[in-house]
């Protein structure tokens, strides 16, 4: 269960462990998968409950693969995301 | 899209805005660069540009012979792929004949720099009211790694073995620079994608000729973007970027090199 | 009945063109052409049309392939030397399959070779000229109002089978003055809507519309070139056009195109006034080829002469028509000399009392 005030979520199957976010990132909160995915690169993922959300990542990302949320601003909760 | 099932799990993602994704206009075909390209970013960054602007019904981008060859495949838009260095002539066909619409041109070093110098600067020396891309990683990524005009001195590429000697193989050409001189440019600036910070100047560079060229303005906006090819130069993707800030920026320098004039109101 | 004007070859085709409804002109000056460039420059103007000098014939083709992709009428019109730098850029266009006209008006080669008049380009108009296996649709005039009247036809063919059409002329025949009757002609009674797959913007309600010529699977490729052959195919049995001249009691051939076929028929008058009993057919298309038209004359005839501007290139064309069923000779003059009607009608005495066996090539 996360508390921090960001989150990602990698589409690992086109992640081509370029490994660019792991460098870009900030918080130091990424790291490259010891597995590999369907096509046999080993893929980035978020390894520490430390993401502020700073899109960081997600624009370094040669593949365009990398989706962030940010915790609302408000504590009223809206509908929920709908691309989930 | 599958989500990771390994690491951090977010269990109130229904409270958090989606900050980030992949631009509509990007289309979800898996991108054929190869890990760690610039293209892939820059392809990327273009379609953001264009969707945040709105203009993805009236843009037509003219795809270049290289590395780039199929970034039709991701664009979801109009496009055409011109021949090797023509890219810029045939924009000039397109934006001449439908002025009002958004008219960019994709080119690497060989493709701008070297078979397409001249349809290149006679396009800036007309003042076409075209955005052109210009991606400079010094080498001929597609053909396997070859020397290019920018490719800087002691290189080594598959036709430079010994590394580019400017004895045999001259200089490299910074035609940038050349065309900031010329008056049929409009913008002309330098820039990278090797980080986050890079990526968001490159964006704002190309919001801005956009812009421009949706204003109506007059002359070419230039954005050359000084990339990395982890294949081509041996290199992880990391190294490749750490080249980039530690040797090339050195001799390709970042930044605007020709501002943006204001547009007069009755000029627009 | 519309007035007649004299006009020069060259600038009764630019004048046509506008007529035609010419969206985009994009060229380069190269004498014997350059009237045409000039013309265009003064006259291709008004909202919505373009005029643009080139910096070469090389962007000049790049850009008509450009503005063609948005479906507009556009052309560019060149000679020998130039047309030579456009064939990369027409190999594209034909395998883009984009309508558009070109022009090559032909000067004495090789190399920089001469200003003066010539057929030598034949092989690179008809058998494709740049690489891959494709072909243009090939007008051949010989006159200032087929300068004019093939311009008409020409978009129109364009835009029926999306494929670029050459008018193959010469020097000659665009520096002389005749007089042209420009017809009734209304483009918007022409008009052919290409937003199907041009490049104009990409509206809401389709995908977008991509003009490529690259296709990396073998598999893909062919069939890309099963369909260019197929539109060939069709171009042939439906766009063919030639001209007779006395050939229903001749026993001897004249072929000849443009302004060979001129001059060849003065030739076939004095050897008329001499009864030797000579036809002429002017194939007025070059491709597709009057194949069958000639195959059927040389049924009836003892022989034919091609005669033409160059060291014997259609003549192949002929060969292969006639099979073997009638002796083909030839004639020609080559780096810009123009033949003379009393050397073509020699000739013909030559062959006509010769035997069966062929004389010279």
């Amino acid at each position: 269960m996360t508390k921090s005030s960001g989150h990602i979520i990698i589409n690992i199957q086109k992640c081509k462990g370029c490994e660019l976010c792991i460098i870009e990132c900030p918080q130091n909160g990424m790291a490259l998968s010891s597995n590999i995915n369907q096509n046999g690169y080993h893929y980035a993922y978020l390894a520490e409950d430390i993401c502020t959300g700073c899109t960081n990542c997600a624009l370094i990302c040669p593949e365009a693969i990398i989706k962030v949320y940010r915790k609302k601003k408000s504590k009223i909760l809206k509908q929920p995301v709908s691309t989930l | 899209m599958s989500i990771s099932q390994e690491g951090i799990h977010c269990n109130y993602l229904n409270e958090m805005d989606l900050v980030w994704d992949r631009p509509d206009t990007f289309t979800d075909t898996t991108l054929h660069y190869c890990p760690g390209c610039g293209h892939s970013v820059i392809n990327r960054l273009i379609m953001e540009s264009v969707q945040e602007l709105n203009i993805e019904e009236k843009t037509i981008g003219v795809a270049p012979v290289g590395c780039s060859v199929f970034a039709y495949h991701y664009m979801f838009i109009d496009m055409q792929e011109a021949a090797h260095g023509r890219a810029s002539a045939v924009a000039t066909g397109i934006k001449r004949i439908l002025p009002d619409r958004i008219v960019f041109s994709y080119q690497g070093d060989g493709d701008l720099a070297a078979i397409g110098t001249a349809e290149t600067i006679h396009t800036v020396n007309r003042g076409e009211n075209i955005l052109m891309l210009f991606i400079n990683n010094g080498i001929y990524g597609m053909t396997g790694g070859q020397m290019s005009p920018t490719t800087l001195k002691g290189s080594i590429t598959s036709t430079s073995p010994d590394g580019r000697d400017y004895n045999q193989h001259g200089y490299p050409l910074d035609i940038t620079k050349i065309i900031a001189q010329m008056p049929g440019s409009a913008y002309v600036t330098r820039q990278s994608v090797d980080s986050a910070n890079a990526v968001r100047k490159t964006k704002k560079a190309m919001m801005k000729s956009l812009k421009y060229q949706m204003d109506g303005g007059r002359g070419v906006c230039f954005i050359e973007i000084v990339s990395n090819c982890p294949s081509g130069w041996k290199m992880t993707p990391t190294e490749s970027n750490e080249w980039l800030r530690n040797e090339i920026f050195n001799h390709y320098e970042l930044g605007d090199i020709k501002q943006l004039p204001k547009l007069k109101t009755n000029e627009i | 009945m519309n007035k007649k004007i004299l006009m020069k070859g060259n600038e009764a085709l630019a004048e046509a063109a506008i007529r035609a409804g010419l969206k985009g002109y994009f060229g380069y000056p190269i004498t014997p052409q350059s009237e045409i460039l000039e013309y265009l420059s003064r006259h291709l103007v008004g909202s919505n049309r373009v005029f643009l000098q080139a910096e070469s014939e090389v962007a000049a083709i790049n850009m008509v392939y450009g503005a063609a992709g948005c479906g507009e009428r556009v052309m560019t019109s060149t000679s020998s030397p130039g047309f030579s730098l456009m064939q990369e850029g027409i190999s594209y266009i034909a395998c883009a399959e984009l309508p558009c006209l070109l022009v090559n008006v032909v000067r004495g080669g090789p190399g920089l070779g001469t200003i003066q008049p010539s057929q030598g380009d034949y092989f690179q108009a008809v058998k494709g000229g740049g690489h891959g296996d494709y072909k243009l649709l090939v007008y051949a005039p010989n006159s200032v109002q087929e300068m004019a009247d093939f311009v008409y036809k020409g978009f129109d063919a364009a835009d029926k089978y999306r494929t670029p059409v050459l008018i193959l002329t010469d020097g000659a025949l665009g520096q002389m003055m005749e007089p042209v009757v420009f017809p009734d002609y209304n483009p918007d009674n022409h008009y052919t809507n290409h937003s199907a797959w041009a490049t104009r913007g990409k509206s809401k309600n389709r995908d977008p519309n991509v003009i490529t010529t690259l296709n990396l699977e073998a598999d893909a490729m062919e069939k890309t070139n099963i369909h260019l052959q197929a539109k060939y195919k069709s171009i042939m049995e439906n766009e063919v056009m030639f001209e007779t001249i006395e050939t229903e009691d001749a026993d001897f051939l004249l072929i000849a195109f443009g302004l060979t076929s001129r001059i060849a028929h003065k030739a076939l008058e004095m050897a008329r006034e001499n009864n030797i009993k000579v036809g002429l057919l002017r194939p007025q298309t070059l491709f597709p080829f009057p194949t069958q038209a000639i195959a059927e004359l040389a049924e009836n005839v003892q022989a034919i002469l091609t005669i033409e501007m160059n060291a014997g290139q259609m003549v192949e064309d002929v060969r292969l028509a006639v099979n073997g069923r009638t002796p083909v000779y030839f004639y020609g003059r080559m780096g810009g000399v123009i033949p003379q009607p009393n050397e073509i009608y020699q000739k013909i005495k030559d062959v006509y009392h010769s035997s069966s066996k062929q004389i010279s090539e």
